[in-house]
């Protein structure tokens, strides 16, 4: 098991850094029904963390405690050794956790620039005021931001379709325009909700490839959900494996594979 | 040219600044229908609302003063000085952003994700509420509001347009009321200013956001109470604007809050969701009622200004039901 406080290399050589996000005991419940049961894990600076399960296993509710969209009942969050108070979500994007979600929550009646232009919005400091004058500052933070966002454009070949509305783009594109919108955040944890749902064998090949460019490139911290093993697997430096809100697994993909729970939890075995 | 020809052109001038008011008021309803979903039944009385007020600061009347002097049985009502109009349009301002707080904090904060149908009750409740209040702030009495906007005919462009009778003697020239006028190119100051903000700001980007979509805009840092406070702020702005205009030009009384019913033709014909289409909408429904007052009137015993652009709305709902300009209303199966 890895648990060297100051990281560890992963099989590919790339070094990864202290505990970004701790998760202590969570504890989700929606009335009687147990979502999430006393669940504890972290994601590491630098990592690409997979949440992976059956259907039903809890792992959206997962993702939703993370960014603030759900709050547990019992449990402790941890961001950057600091204890989290209760957030909402829009106070949880804004420290910095950007995410996509798995039936795609895009601006449908912008452009696809003006969408990735919103993932900008936290690092827009002028007022109103100076605003409204558009004079220096505001004006220079709005060029820095178009820097950026045309950087994010570019790296995930998008610039095609960038004046086109959202609403006309096929799936497979909305998904990456998402991803773009995010990583404008220049987010320093990249939540991903089941970012190849949906797709052909193409589309997840290119999706695959621009998570481990986005890590590979911008050193980003990703954690992300997907219940397709073979993706996962190799994407990712560490998993944790969900089954009926339990974790079941927790390790290297090589680790998690040979677990006999996660095998029999997606296999299938008679409980009696 | 012929009496006729001169007086229909008039006729379309007038529909014109006529449909510039309407248009001020549709444009409140589409700020907040676009925003929030909320189809906001109080946005007339809100304008009522918003011009007893600035009337009560200017002339110093104390508000509740009928309350207060009901309770303790003192005879105030007047704090004895007179407020400036800007700084009474300042105030009134004010007031209206903590209006905007206090209908998020205490309504529509409660009301996120319910069926349209039970936000529109929330607003018609909220609309004969503020009226009380209204009533029992200020009072119920007719009003002059004068904030120092110009009344009456416009001698220049009478004189300057006296040329295009072409020796027709009955023609003086055309008549324009100068509230009109100045009603017109506030109304086109506020749509620019209104189109700048949306598109140029941070504020305007959220609230276009938030517009289109809530998850995204959590998503995004977008404070979602924060930005209906503020798009529930510039509707009350532009009611003010709605109401100073309607106020100057025929009193501040009750049935001011009674253009609200107006608007309603005005968004069926440009959409619930374009800017631009409440102003095209409001200039097609002045220009169209005036005309129509003035071509079929005379034969049908007069009096059509009255029905005439619920008419015509209706034949949009037919039609058209997404209006001139609104989003396109498509059925996936």
């Amino acid at each position: 098991m890895l648990d060297a406080s100051e990281g560890y290399v992963t099989e590919d050589g790339r070094q990864i850094g202290g505990v970004v996000m701790e998760m202590k005991n969570i504890t989700l419940r929606f009335g009687g029904v147990v979502a999430i049961k006393d669940i504890s894990f972290d994601i590491r600076e630098g990592e690409i963390r997979a949440i992976i399960g059956p259907n039903g296993a809890g792992k959206s509710s997962m993702l939703n405690v993370i960014s603030g969209f759900y709050i547990p009942q019992e449990g402790e969050v941890f961001f950057h050794g600091k204890k989290r108070p209760q957030m909402r979500p829009y106070e949880v994007a804004r420290q910095g956790i950007a995410r996509t979600f798995q039936n795609i929550a895009l601006f449908e009646g912008m452009s696809v620039l003006d969408n990735v232009m919103t993932g900008r919005l936290n690092h827009m400091k002028s007022g109103l005021f100076s605003q409204a004058l558009w004079r220096g500052k505001a004006e220079q933070e709005e060029t820095e931001n178009r820097e950026i966002v045309e950087k994010v454009i570019d790296f995930l070949e998008i610039q095609h379709i960038r004046k086109t509305p959202v609403s006309r783009l096929p799936y497979g594109l909305k998904k990456r325009v998402e991803l773009a919108r995010a990583l404008a955040a220049e987010p320093k944890l990249l939540l991903l909700d089941e970012p190849m749902a949906g797709m052909n064998v193409e589309e997840k090949e290119d999706m695959s490839r621009f998570i481990l460019d986005v890590n590979d490139e911008f050193g980003t911290t990703i954690a992300l959900i997907e219940h397709d093993m073979g993706v996962v697997m190799d994407l990712s430096d560490r998993v944790v494996v969900m089954d009926y809100g339990k974790k079941i697994g927790d390790g290297t993909p090589d680790e998690v594979r040979t677990n006999q729970d996660v095998i029999d939890a997606y296999l299938g075995v008679s409980h009696d | 040219m012929p009496d006729s020809l001169l007086f229909g052109t008039e006729v379309v001038l007038n529909g014109l600044m006529a449909g510039v008011l309407y248009a001020l008021v549709a444009l409140g309803f589409v700020l907040i229908y676009k925003a929030s979903g909320i189809f906001n039944y109080a946005q007339g009385v809100m304008a009522l609302f918003a011009a007893m007020t600035l009337y009560g600061i200017m002339v110093g009347q104390v508000p509740f003063a009928h309350l207060i002097n009901a309770i303790f049985g003192t005879h105030i009502h007047h704090f004895g000085w007179e407020v400036p109009a800007i700084i009474a349009i300042v105030l009134t301002i004010a007031v209206m952003v903590l209006f905007a707080w206090l209908v998020q904090q205490y309504i529509f904060r409660h009301l996120v994700g319910q069926e349209p149908i039970i936000l529109f009750m929330a607003t018609i409740g909220l609309a004969y509420f503020l009226e009380g209040v209204a009533d029992l702030m200020w009072g119920s009495e007719i009003k002059a509001l004068d904030v120092g906007l110009p009344q009456g005919g416009s001698f220049w462009i009478e004189e300057n347009t006296q040329w295009m009778g072409m020796g027709n003697e009955n023609f003086y020239g055309f008549f324009l009321d100068q509230l009109d006028l100045i009603a017109t190119v506030i109304a086109a100051v506020l749509v620019i200013a209104l189109v700048a903000f949306s598109q140029y700001t941070k504020q305007g980007r959220a609230m276009r956001a938030v517009a289109d979509d809530h998850q995204a805009a959590l998503s995004v840092g977008i404070n979602l109470n924060f930005i209906w406070v503020l798009v529930w702020s510039v509707a009350g702005f532009v009611a003010l604007v709605a109401g100073i205009v309607w106020g100057s030009k025929s009193g501040v009384q009750f049935s001011l809050s009674l253009i609200a019913l107006k608007a309603l033709p005005v968004l069926m014909l440009g959409g619930f969701t374009s800017i631009p289409g409440a102003i095209v909408g409001g200039l097609i429904i002045g220009v169209g009622e005036k005309l129509f007052e003035f071509a079929i009137g005379p034969l049908v015993g007069g009096a059509t200004e009255n029905w005439f652009a619920y008419v015509l709305a209706l034949l949009f709902l037919v039609f058209r039901p997404q209006g001139l300009f609104g989003d396109k209303i498509i059925e996936r199966v």
